[in-house]
């Protein structure tokens, strides 16, 4: 795998470090506060083929030891992903530590990902997945650790029958997936304690 | 218990001034550059690099500048560095087979293709001090060169191990690679794992446990099967490539140590091997590790393992020595309460030893 | 835990090409920096290159193998350099060298860019590659000599019955 001219790279954060930093704050802020919108730090976008909050969840979190699934709709960043994180893509889905859904609705089974042991629920895959509408407020109704009472969210985007299956993933806990949703620039994280009706 | 304390701040900052006075020493004295101790103070930069677990001779230079000598010290100071820089990947396995040989010996084949080459070594010197090097500025003679180089050297035991007699080493290249650096020890631990602690391991601890196998304490019987030295390259592949790209070159040292074996319900009767490899030139090391890796391997082969080189846990748990003098030095930092609740404890058992006794007295 | 593995090092189709380009990476990789910088203050109509990624240093875990053929292991890590440039035409050049030298990961990617440039190529191969391998080449002769200095024949004594 070749690069031979710049098209298939886009920029990477500004300034590594500090964009970087920041991009694990909102990270951190996302899975504390499960359901809140945050906004990921401004990247430059040029080249992307993937959103920029996804985009910059990546650079942050994923590099040469985690091993990286992507759909169909997010196989194009493949060679960016591979210069900026130095990580390897993989095509079995239970072998990525790390998952970038570019499409939501075309989400298959959770159960595909890796969900951790109950020694080691740490070692499970965290999934980036890429939806059509993402608002606060809304009919989905999310309770769980970091909410005090409910929170109310708006996703367009996901499979029928996907909150049916995140059910799933809850009561499977301490194993798990955990999600970061993606709307553009916009994200909210789903750690596997979040329960959501609606 | 660990109770903060505070105050001594003002002490503190004098303490470190005063340290950098004597590291510096008299001012007449001329300041010991990084280059100088690359160069003339080679072994303490090979052996802080090996025990640091970071190849970089400039820093281990500075290292070994900075902890005034103190090599643990120093070994302390590069492997907090190496925690600041980002991990760009593993590189493919180095060939010692392919290495630029600069000393190759066998214990016990004379005649082996390429020959015994003994480059610079410290075997066959007298041990008397050289007082010429007291005097400086002495010009040194060149080393000798000789008409025809050094051909081909393949590795001993890759020579000898095709009739037989020889264990074979064999690589399932699919197997993830454990990194004590990324995730916590457990027992047993595989042999990948087991080589990497020792590697990483104090010198003086792998010596000594070394040669209590040859002392009867885990009946090894070994034969240094060869030792070399010299330069490998090291080939990476990054991920956006998909090629292996060449960084650079490392001089390691190798020793393979060769065991008899008396064989197993699975295992005929052959010459067994330990293995050791370290960054540089750190002979010492690599036999002693290629001694207690072969120890560490008798659960695997079916052995009594009953002395303490045997003994996983024990080896791979103490071996490491940042680990081991932090756990040793952190003794003198301040423990005043802990001790202030042990000085209550022991006088409360004392009174009501003596209480016992008086009674005891009073009763007779 | 590194789980990559790398089918498509082996892959023999474009291996000529990546074989030709290794090799000067390599060199590369081994030069001197001085030796890098007088040959880039000695080259005439220097390419504008723009940074896809600024030089920075970071580590690779050197591995080994038990018994030098067997299971491999982390032997400790080195300091590398890299950095990534992309000249005016598009063409992109890598430099991966082993140490600290932001300079020289820098000078290393520019010349590999121009190395793939094959209008540039045989200009930066005089000026660059050729002298700095025929150098690499000599000081790695001269080892071998002096080892082979010191190669000696022990010979067993056999003993009187």
């Amino acid at each position: 795998m070749t690069l031979a001219t710049t098209g298939a790279i886009g920029s990477a954060f500004a300034d590594p470090v500090l964009d970087a930093q920041r991009t694990f704050r909102v990270a951190l802020e996302a899975l504390a506060r499960p359901g809140r919108l945050v906004e990921s730090p401004s990247l430059n976008e040029a080249g992307w083929t993937i959103g920029p909050a996804a985009a910059s969840l990546c650079l942050s979190l994923v590099d040469h030891d985690t091993p990286v699934w992507l759909d169909a709709a997010a196989a194009d960043a493949a060679a960016a992903l591979r210069f900026h994180c130095g990580c390897p893509i993989v095509t079995d889905a239970g072998a990525a530590q790390f998952a970038v859904i570019g499409d939501g609705t075309a989400l298959g089974p959770l159960i595909r990902f890796t969900v951790g042991t109950d020694a080691y629920p740490d070692r499970s895959a965290t999934l980036i997945v890429e939806v059509g509408e993402l608002r606060e407020g809304g009919p989905l109704r999310l309770r769980g650790p970091g909410i005090e009472t409910e929170h109310r969210l708006t996703v367009e985007g996901l499979p029928d029958g996907f909150w049916r299956a995140w059910r799933e993933n809850v009561d499977r806990f301490p194993e798990g997936v955990d999600m970061f949703l993606t709307c553009g620039a916009r994200l909210c994280g789903l750690p596997r304690t979040t329960i959501v009706e609606g | 218990m660990y109770v903060a304390v505070k105050g001594g701040e003002r002490a503190i900052e004098n303490a470190h001034r005063l340290l950098a006075e004597e590291r510096r020493g008299d001012p007449a004295v001329p300041e010991l550059t990084l280059a100088q101790i690359d160069q003339q103070l080679a072994h303490a930069v090979d052996r802080v690099m090996t025990e640091g677990s970071l190849y970089d001779r400039e820093l281990a230079a500075l290292a070994v500048k900075q902890a005034r000598g103190d090599l643990i010290e120093a070994i302390f100071l590069l492997r907090a560095y190496r925690t600041t820089l980002p991990r760009f990947g593993a590189s493919e396995p180095v060939d010692t087979g392919e290495m630029v040989v600069r000393r190759r010996i066998s214990a016990t084949f004379k005649d082996i293709p390429g020959g015994q080459v003994l480059g610079p070594t410290f075997d066959y010197t007298h041990r008397l001090l050289d007082f010429t090097l007291a005097a400086e500025g002495a010009p040194v003679a060149a080393a000798e060169e000789a008409e025809q180089s050094v051909a081909a050297m393949p590795r001993v035991t890759d020579i000898l191990g095709r009739d037989g007699l020889f264990e074979a080493e064999t690589a399932e290249d699919d197997a993830p690679v454990g990194d004590v650096t990324r995730d916590p020890l457990e027992f047993p631990a595989d042999r990948d794992l087991r080589l990497q602690v020792l590697a990483r391991g104090d010198e003086g601890f792998l010596l000594a446990l070394g040669y209590s196998t040859q002392r009867g304490y885990g009946n090894n019987h070994p034969f240094a099967g060869e030792i070399r030295l010299g330069e490998v390259d090291v080939e990476f592949v990054p991920e956006e490539l998909g090629f292996p790209v060449e960084l650079g070159e490392v001089t390691v040292t190798e020793c393979q140590m060769v065991n008899q074996f008396k064989g197993s319900a699975t295992m005929p009767p052959q010459f067994t091997r330990g293995y050791g490899l370290t960054f540089g030139h750190c002979e010492r090391k690599a036999m002693s590790m290629a001694l207690v890796d072969r120890a560490l391997r008798a659960r695997e082969l079916g052995e009594e393992a009953a002395a303490p080189a045997q003994d996983e846990e024990f080896v791979l748990a103490h071996a490491d020595n940042v680990q081991a003098t932090g756990f040793v030095e952190h003794l003198k930092l301040p423990h005043y309460v802990d001790f202030q609740a042990e000085l209550v404890m022991v006088r409360a058992m004392r009174d009501a030893a003596e209480q016992d006794n008086s009674r005891k007295v009073a009763a007779e | 835990m590194n789980m990559t593995t790398h089918p498509q090092s082996n892959e023999p189709a474009k291996s000529t090409a990546t074989d030709t380009r290794r090799a000067w990476m390599a060199v590369l990789a081994k030069a001197p920096t001085d030796a890098l910088v007088r040959a880039w203050g000695a080259m005439s109509g220097k390419p504008a290159y723009r940074h896809l990624r600024r030089p920075e240093t970071g580590l690779v875990m050197v591995r080994g193998r038990a018994g030098g053929t067997g299971q491999r292991f982390n032997l400790g890590e080195m300091t590398v350099s890299r950095c990534a440039v992309a000249l005016e035409n598009g063409i992109v050049g890598h430099g991966y060298v082993a140490g600290r030298d932001h300079r020289k990961a820098e000078l290393a990617a520019i010349f590999d860019a121009l190395l793939q440039d094959s209008d540039r190529r045989a200009e930066v191969e005089a000026l660059v590659t050729r002298p700095l391998s025929e150098a690499q080449a000599a000081r790695k002769a001269e080892r071998r000599r002096k080892a082979a200095a010191t190669r000696v024949e022990f010979l067993t004594m056999v003993r009187d019955r």
